[in-house]
């Protein structure tokens, strides 16, 4: 079966400094297809996926060259604005950060930074996108309470919403379960799955069976190198590159 | 072995007695300030004190009322925060948010080396080229006036305030600006809507506590303020703060006399004001510290 790309890098070079931290990079990504970035520490997984929606460039002294695709056209032509790219492309943190505000606020924002002033409208995309982050029966009865009172899964899953309600296409993952426990992973992993019939997924990830568990296909990166990419399941039984082999099986990283 | 000890122990000794000190000055001078200043009720009441509407203290009949100095401050206070609050904000917002990297580290240590000038420089300043400019410029019989304190301690307050409300800007984690950006919110939005209302009460301490370094000042307001000890009715009339009136007239007042007591009493008025707003400043940051997750 033949998958449209949403997401295409092509020749990504990005430098911190003098770093040299991506090389040449090239990478699809599928749409409606949970697509999984792994690699050992500082191998540029989380770098590369923040080019996606262009966080890079709240970071000083960066340089990149080479072009991203979001259904074919650059996210970094000079003509287009990131904060368009980052309402298309929404992004999940490693550490879940809701706003100092309320549940209700936490997701409201997204909306009213960009223009929607219904309050109905509001209303109803809270409430849906909390439905959609599995978070909606835990927190209907407190919407109004400080976002920071709930579990650390449950911030996260509030982040989730968060990216939901301003409806994007895909959603970028940056190791997202690094802080939770097993159950709220579960939890994540779980609505993972849910949410790639609607949306296209980037998920950096650490552990390598959540990669396993979530993902239809695997991209390996080592010291800013792109080794590997292909399905998920034949990264796992046969990669064809001895160092993707090494890392998998737990010989490094 | 035991020597390491005994030297340790020896070491922790000191340390206490030097972090101890600061509490016994501190005690020490609240109980002459109570001890030299309350005497003065016994010749007025409370009331009569703070708010008599004449300050004579050295006529024949004297009059111990000062709420002139008391509005005076206020209002020179006041007239600080004016100029300092957009001032300094505004600066930190620029060198926090919209500065580069290069600007910053340009214009950072130049708004501190602002609090480095000695207060009698400004004074000077304030005398010298501030004086004669308000008084031609609103045709006054003298420059020195509530508005030139008000000016020139505003500016000397800015640093204070810049400082500490970069400091709370910095204190506003880097996620949330990061959450901010990734639904699509612009700069501006961030920072009024996310990162302006998080750093809130961080700032608003800076503010406090731009206001007491204002309302303490001493040299300043001796020098500009024009030191009529008479009710303001507009900031361009000469005022007497309190903390000019003990300066100038401490030199004058017989020790153990009624004005002496006066002006400590005054100090002690002074003394409870900056403590009540550095209470207030504390209580403050540590609600902002807790709000956004950090430790108290």
């Amino acid at each position: 079966m033949d998958k449209r790309t949403k997401i295409k890098a092509e020749n990504v070079d990005f430098f911190y400094g003098k770093t040299h931290a991506l090389k040449n990079i090239n990478l699809k990504f599928y749409e409606n297809q949970v697509t999984a970035i792994i690699g050992p520490s500082g191998c540029g997984k989380s770098t590369f996926i923040r080019l996606l929606n262009r966080m890079n460039e709240l970071v000083p002294h960066t340089n990149l060259t080479g072009k991203i695709l979001l259904d074919g056209a650059d996210i970094f032509d000079a003509s287009v604005d990131a904060v368009e790219v980052r309402k298309r492309v929404g992004m999940v943190f490693q550490k879940p950060n809701p706003f100092p505000k309320s549940i209700f606020d936490n997701i409201s924002y997204g909306l009213t930074v960009n223009g929607v002033k219904d309050k109905n409208f509001i209303d109803d995309k809270v409430e849906e996108s909390l439905k959609k982050a599995a978070l909606w029966q835990e927190v209907k009865d407190r919407l109004h309470e400080s976002a920071l009172k709930l579990s650390g899964g449950q911030q996260q899953r509030l982040c989730i919403a968060r990216t939901l309600a301003v409806e994007s296409e895909t959603i970028l993952f940056d190791e997202p379960c690094a802080s939770l426990d097993p159950i709220s992973t579960a939890k994540i992993e779980e609505l993972i799955l849910e949410l790639k019939k609607d949306y296209t997924i980037v998920i950096v990830t650490h552990n390598m069976q959540q990669a396993a568990r979530v993902s239809d296909y695997t991209a390996f990166f080592l010291m800013g190198e792109l080794i590997e990419f292909g399905k998920t399941q034949e990264i796992f039984t046969a990669p064809k590159d001895d160092k993707t082999e090494a890392y998998i099986t737990g010989r490094f990283g | 072995m035991k020597r390491a000890r005994i030297k340790e122990k020896i070491y922790q000794g000191i340390f206490t007695v030097l972090a101890f000190a600061s509490l016994v000055f501190l005690v020490g001078i609240v109980i002459v300030l109570f001890k030299e200043g309350l005497p003065i009720f016994k010749r007025v009441s409370i009331s009569q004190f703070l708010f008599g509407q004449n300050w004579y203290p050295t006529y024949s009949t004297p009059e111990f009322g000062i709420l002139p100095l008391i509005l005076a401050s206020v209002w020179v206070t006041l007239g600080a925060v004016i100029v300092c609050v957009p001032l300094g904000v505004g600066s930190a917002l620029y060198l926090h948010e919209l500065a580069g990297h290069k600007q910053r580290t340009i214009l950072k240590p130049l708004v501190e080396l602002l609090a480095s000038i000695p207060s009698v420089v400004y004074g000077f300043f304030g005398m010298v080229i501030l004086t004669p400019f308000l008084q031609n410029l609103f045709h006054l019989p003298t420059g020195l006036t509530a508005l030139n304190a008000s000016l020139i301690l505003g500016i000397m307050a800015t640093p204070t305030v810049c400082s500490l409300a970069d400091d709370a800007l910095s204190y506003v984690p880097k996620s949330f600006r990061e959450a901010s950006f990734a639904v699509g919110a612009n700069r501006w939005q961030t920072l009024t809507q996310v990162v302006i209302p998080a750093a809130g009460s961080g700032i608003s301490t800076a503010i406090i506590l731009g206001m007491s370094r204002a309302i303490g000042e001493t040299m300043t307001v001796l020098m500009v303020s024009g030191g009529a000890a008479v009710i303001p009715h507009s900031y361009l009339e000469p005022v007497r703060p309190m903390t000019a009136a003990i300066a100038a007239e401490m030199g004058e007042a017989p020790m153990g006399g009624d004005h002496y007591h006066a002006l400590f009493a005054i100090a002690l008025v002074l003394f409870l004001t900056t403590f009540v707003f550095n209470i207030v400043a504390e209580f403050i940051s540590r609600r902002f510290r807790i709000k956004l997750g950090l430790s108290g």
